[in-house]
């Protein structure tokens, strides 16, 4: 079944189904598909059916916004009142949430139940999701691969059909590139458009929330609810509300789309280039047309990444401390012992490798050679953005360098694991939107993933091109056997 | 050999504003603990800061009364180390890019020994950032922990940095006196030190004299009055001349004051080398500040204690000394700028003169604040105008003074009550000297005789005649008359 | 560059993660690997470039100096690992 928050929200509205009977639907397709693919980390059921009768009440009253009633789960990144929040991680294993998340009071205000708490990389550390203290999550495409990560849970949930939609964040590609290992669709917003408020931050300067789904359309529906200024977040944007909608039917004829050739070169290959290329090609049918561009900095986009997103890490996770929330280690004898072992015990490996690169980055000598020049190549990184977006509406190119990879292939060589991000990095450092969708799959069956870079706040427009494309495609709509 | 001390301070004043520096949570002193620390200030996962406008109106108040630069564009960094009192593991401050640089404050230092000319003295002030204040530590033994107690934890606080200037601790305490006088007197802090509104670290060094680099300095932390920064540095440069004359180093380090002792100790939290992994802090965007708000914060800026200090001297006539006295503090200026409003004929040195003297005695003695004086302005006006006309003697004044303060009415009311109308009349005060004549023949024998001190004693035999009331500059004119000195 | 134990010790204690000898080992192999990555950076001449610390070139809102926060103590303490009297404990801070 595809069932789209759209086609949802529309029985709901004719009344062919209620909320409280979707949401049956879905926990239990989440009890009998969880196990195999670990997707949440908490479920319940008793919550969800509250928050769905809720819905179907608010209906029969005749106050039902558009998406009323239509489920979704979370990451478990985002503070949930009355939820186990817990970031994926040992740390944060016994955090139920005092306060709502922007993005969650958002959810409840439009009415939409929350399914449950997805599984993802320890405090969105990870491309692979095998970071978790809640164990790895697995791809539904072939659950010996990884779904990708930091947002895993939300991309193997939504994949698999155990959920119509979730959130997910994004700081060096956390939605896009687990939306296209599981062949699905998910977007980065401008960084600003979605309140960091309750999101668990990772790097502040990078971190932005997103809807991941299996359309375009439905992707740009829940924009419609996430995104919105919040005075609780300095850096959310103050602009009017907008409907991300506005522009879907809009034909593509006189698009530009600019191709990066550092996108296309040595390192792209096979089924994945030929995915592209093909989509690319059904793109010029509909009108569009293509332009080189030059982004000669993206090359250095994962060294800046890797000093500026684990400096600000390592900053943003010394709250954890054990001293207010969170766990604490059961023996030590004076405080720098609490200390160092809560740490040393609360995080996992990789956790610790990017809190030790950043404390060092920062560290005195290091700073001026290590994160000043990488705050500069960042500067250079977003020029050449600015530069390409002078000759086209969009930029297209791969979201990922390879399909879904095998659990444990990676975990070993951490740069190896790094370099997944690789065409993703460098929308985070610009703060551009950008977005990933399905595009086809390889010899083994493996979904690939188109990735669309729009300029700042067109999102409207990218969202626009990639909706033309699924009305001439039907790879978000194939679904994995479970 | 001679030594030369040199002091610069870090103060660091709490801003009066109602709520934290980047929460909506109150500030208010002596709430129950924790009760004040709202999900931002706790560092709860997710939280982020959003900076107070309150906060930096005051710093622009600050900068723009010490006649600083104010950065136009200044911005937030983190200050990172672990201690339980900070809940984030990192203190946002201002490092790179501080809101206030490069200002001034002249002072008035008193001499050696009373009666010394007071110096004027300028102390160049490096930079004023804002920060947020930790939380607190509670020691009392909860089965051998610390309490912690985060209601502080995130109060605005400005850090006002002073170049070493200052060459001895009497210096050091006139200008953290000024300084508490301009912030209290602006209106941005409170000023009250016990409650920690107001606390000094000090860096002490000291060098022979003559020469031209600066020694090893020690921090002296958190000293929260006068007097213990006047102890804890003049310890702490004795102490180190001694290290220095016995053959030691003086190591750089963080010291703190004991009051009981008098000494300071090394503080033995503080054992690594501090890496404090300073970064601009991606939660909070540039500070921008726009001229018209500028300029709309100058508009409510008072006239300040220097300024006053100048007009005083000037327009009034007052002593450099008075004008500083007057000028401790802004209840103290209008106190004494409503006296010289309420007398006729201006006098400036007679009102200073009784607001510094008598009031403030009474004031110090009974512990009361001039604000709170029982004796408004406007009394102690027409106290000063009963003087000038001759109603009273400088003796009956004070009388009607203790008067006022005791609650017993208005100053006419009380000369009336008490009889106190000072005797001018030329034929009473005449009868009166003609009894004290006769009466004192040989004292009247002795002044004929040359014994000029006998006078004095005619005149006090008619001032207790007269029961004190008799004018005396009358008594010795009609007595000189009388006894044909005239 | 490449780290040595020490800076490995001394980073995590920065950082406080107790690292014993045996994890210190693989930190700093790991650690350098992606150092090595990193260092790809310094070849390029960044000379006269502005560094960028925010995705938007905007200026800090300014919030109203006005309460807004109620007493949640008993909610947020509730999750607190040790607490007695309205106070998170810790083991004894010597100054």
């Amino acid at each position: 079944m595809t069932d789209t928050i759209k086609s949802l929200a529309a029985l709901l509205a004719e009344g062919k189904t209620s909320s409280v009977e979707l949401c049956r639907d879905y926990l239990a397709r989440i009890e009998r598909l969880n196990p195999a693919l670990n997707a949440f980390v908490t479920v319940d059921a008793e919550k969800t059916l509250r928050e769905a009768a809720a819905a179907d009440a608010r209906r029969a009253a005749g106050q039902a916004g558009v998406l009323t009633g239509v489920p979704i789960a979370h990451k478990d990144i985002f503070c949930a009142e009355g939820w186990l929040t817990t970031c994926g991680s040992k740390m944060l294993s016994n955090f139920v949430s005092p306060y709502d998340a922007h993005v969650i009071e958002q959810f409840k205000a439009a009415g939409m139940p929350c399914l449950g708490k997805t599984n993802m990389d320890e405090f969105a550390m990870g491309s692979s999701n095998e970071t978790s203290y809640y164990g790895p999550v697995r791809n539904p495409w072939d659950t010996d691969r990884v779904p990708g990560g930091s947002s895993g849970g939300s991309a193997a949930a939504v994949a698999g059909r155990l959920a119509p939609a979730a959130t997910g964040t994004d700081t060096g590609g956390s939605i896009r590139q687990p939306a296209a290992l599981t062949g699905i669709t998910g977007l980065k917003p401008t960084y600003g458009v979605v309140s960091r408020y309750g999101m668990i931050a990772f790097a502040s300067s990078l971190d932005q929330g997103g809807p991941m789904a299996t359309t375009a359309e439905d992707c740009a529906l829940l924009l419609n609810v996430m995104a919105g200024f919040d005075p609780r977040d300095s850096t959310s944007l103050e602009r009017g509300k907008e409907d991300y909608t506005r522009d879907l039917e809009r034909p593509l004829a006189g698009l530009k789309i600019g191709l990066p050739r550092e996108f296309f070169g040595a390192g792209l290959t096979g089924d994945t280039a030929r995915a592209v290329e093909e989509a690319i090609n059904q793109l010029k049918k509909l009108g569009a047309q293509t332009v080189e561009v030059g982004l000669p900095n993206s090359k250095l986009s994962v060294a800046a990444y890797y000093v500026l997103a684990p400096a600000e890490a390592s900053s943003n996770l010394s709250r954890f401390d054990g001293v207010r929330y969170g766990y604490r280690t059961p023996e030590y004898k004076d405080l720098n012992e609490m200390y160092e072992k809560t740490r040393a015990e609360g995080f996992g490996s990789e956790v610790k490798r990017r809190i030790m690169i950043g404390a060092y980055v920062l560290s005195h000598g290091y700073y001026d050679a290590y994160y000043l020049q990488a705050q500069k190549l960042r500067r250079l990184i977003a020029q050449d953005f600015v530069e390409a977006f002078k000759q086209c509406d969009v930029i297209l190119g791969p979201t990922a360098p390879t399909t879904a990879f095998k659990l444990g292939e990676k975990t070993a060589d951490p740069v190896e694991m790094y370099l997944s991000d690789i065409y993703t990095i460098a929308v985070n450092l610009a703060g551009l939107p950008g977005m990933s969708l399905p595009c086809g799959f390889d010899a083994q069956g493996l979904p690939i993933g188109l990735q669309l870079i729009g300029d700042y706040f067109a999102e409207a427009r990218m969202l626009n091109v990639a909706h033309q494309y699924q009305l001439a495609s039907d790879w978000h709509t194939r679904a994995p056997t479970l | 050999m001679q030594w030369e001390t040199v002091i610069g301070l870090e103060v660091h004043s709490q801003l009066s504003t109602k709520t934290k520096i980047f929460s909506g949570a109150s500030t208010a002193f002596g709430a129950e603990p924790n009760s004040q620390a709202c999900q931002v200030d706790l560092a709860l996962p997710g939280v982020l800061p959003v900076l107070n406008k309150g906060a930096v109106e005051r710093a622009i108040k600050f900068g723009l009364a010490i006649g600083a630069k104010l950065n136009r564009t200044n911005i937030f960094d983190r200050k990172n180390y672990f201690y339980p009192d900070l809940p984030k593991g990192y203190q946002i401050s201002q490092f790179t890019l501080p809101i206030v640089e490069a200002g001034e404050l002249t002072v008035q230092v008193e001499g050696d020994k009373p009666g010394d000319k007071a110096v004027e003295k300028t102390v160049r002030i490096t930079r004023a950032h804002l920060e947020e204040d930790a939380g607190k530590s509670l020691h009392e033994d909860f089965h051998g922990m610390t309490g912690i107690d985060l209601n502080r934890a995130g109060t605005p606080l400005l850090e006002i940095v002073s170049e070493p200037d200052m060459r001895s601790a009497r210096e050091a305490v006139a200008y953290a006196k000024a300084l508490h006088t301009l912030v209290t007197w602006i209106g941005i802090c409170d000023g009250n030190m016990q409650e920690g509104s107001f606390r000094v670290d000090a860096n002490v060094s000291v060098r022979p004299l003559g020469q031209a680099e600066y020694g090893t300095r020690r921090e002296i932390k958190n000293l929260n009055s006068f007097k213990f920064l006047e102890q804890a540095i003049n310890y702490e440069v004795r102490w180190q001349i001694e290290q220095i004359e016995d053959g030691h180093r003086v190591e750089q380090a963080t010291v703190l004051f004991d009051p009981d002792t008098g000494e300071t100790r090394m503080m033995r939290s503080k054992e690594d080398a501090h890496d404090y992994r300073y970064f601009p802090d991606p939660d909070l965007l540039p500070v921008k500040l726009e001229e018209d708000w500028i300029e709309q914060v100058r508009a409510t800026l008072p006239e300040l204690p220097q300024q006053k200090q100048a007009r005083y001297q000037a327009d009034l006539g007052l002593s450099a000394y008075d004008a500083s006295a007057l000028t401790a503090s802004r209840a103290m200026a209008d106190y004494f700028e409503a006296v010289v409003a309420g007398l006729v004929k201006q006098d400036a040195k007679l009102a200073a003169n009784w607001i510094m003297g008598d009031l403030s005695a009474t004031l110090n003695r009974e512990g009361v604040d001039i604000a709170a004086s029982r004796i408004p302005a406007g009394q102690l006006a027409a106290l000063l105008a009963r003087i000038q006309d001759a109603t009273l003697s400088g003796k009956l004044a004070k009388q009607v003074f203790e008067a006022l303060w005791a609650g017993e009415g208005e100053v006419d009311a009380i000369i009336e009550a008490r009889g106190l109308k000072q005797v001018s009349d030329s034929g009473a005060l005449s009868a009166i000297i003609d009894e004290v004549l006769a009466a004192n023949a040989k004292s009247v024998e002795e002044f004929r005789s040359g014994k000029e001190k006998a006078f004095n004693a005619l005149v006090g035999q008619v001032m207790k005649a007269s029961k004190g009331k008799a004018n005396p500059a009358q008594v010795n004119e009609l007595l000189k008359k009388k006894l044909g000195a005239g | 560059m490449s780290l040595s134990l020490q800076d490995v010790q001394r980073i995590a204690h920065l950082a406080r993660i107790r690292v014993d000898e045996a994890e210190a080992a693989g930190y700093q192999a790991q650690l350098n690997g992606i150092f090595g990555l990193i260092e790809e950076m310094q070849a390029v001449d960044t000379s006269g470039v502005a560094p960028m610390s925010h995705a938007q070139d905007l200026s800090q809102r300014l919030r109203a100096d006005s309460v807004s926060e109620p007493d949640r103590r008993a909610a947020f303490q509730a999750v607190a690992p040790q607490v007695e009297n309205g106070l998170y404990l810790v083991p004894k801070v010597i100054e």
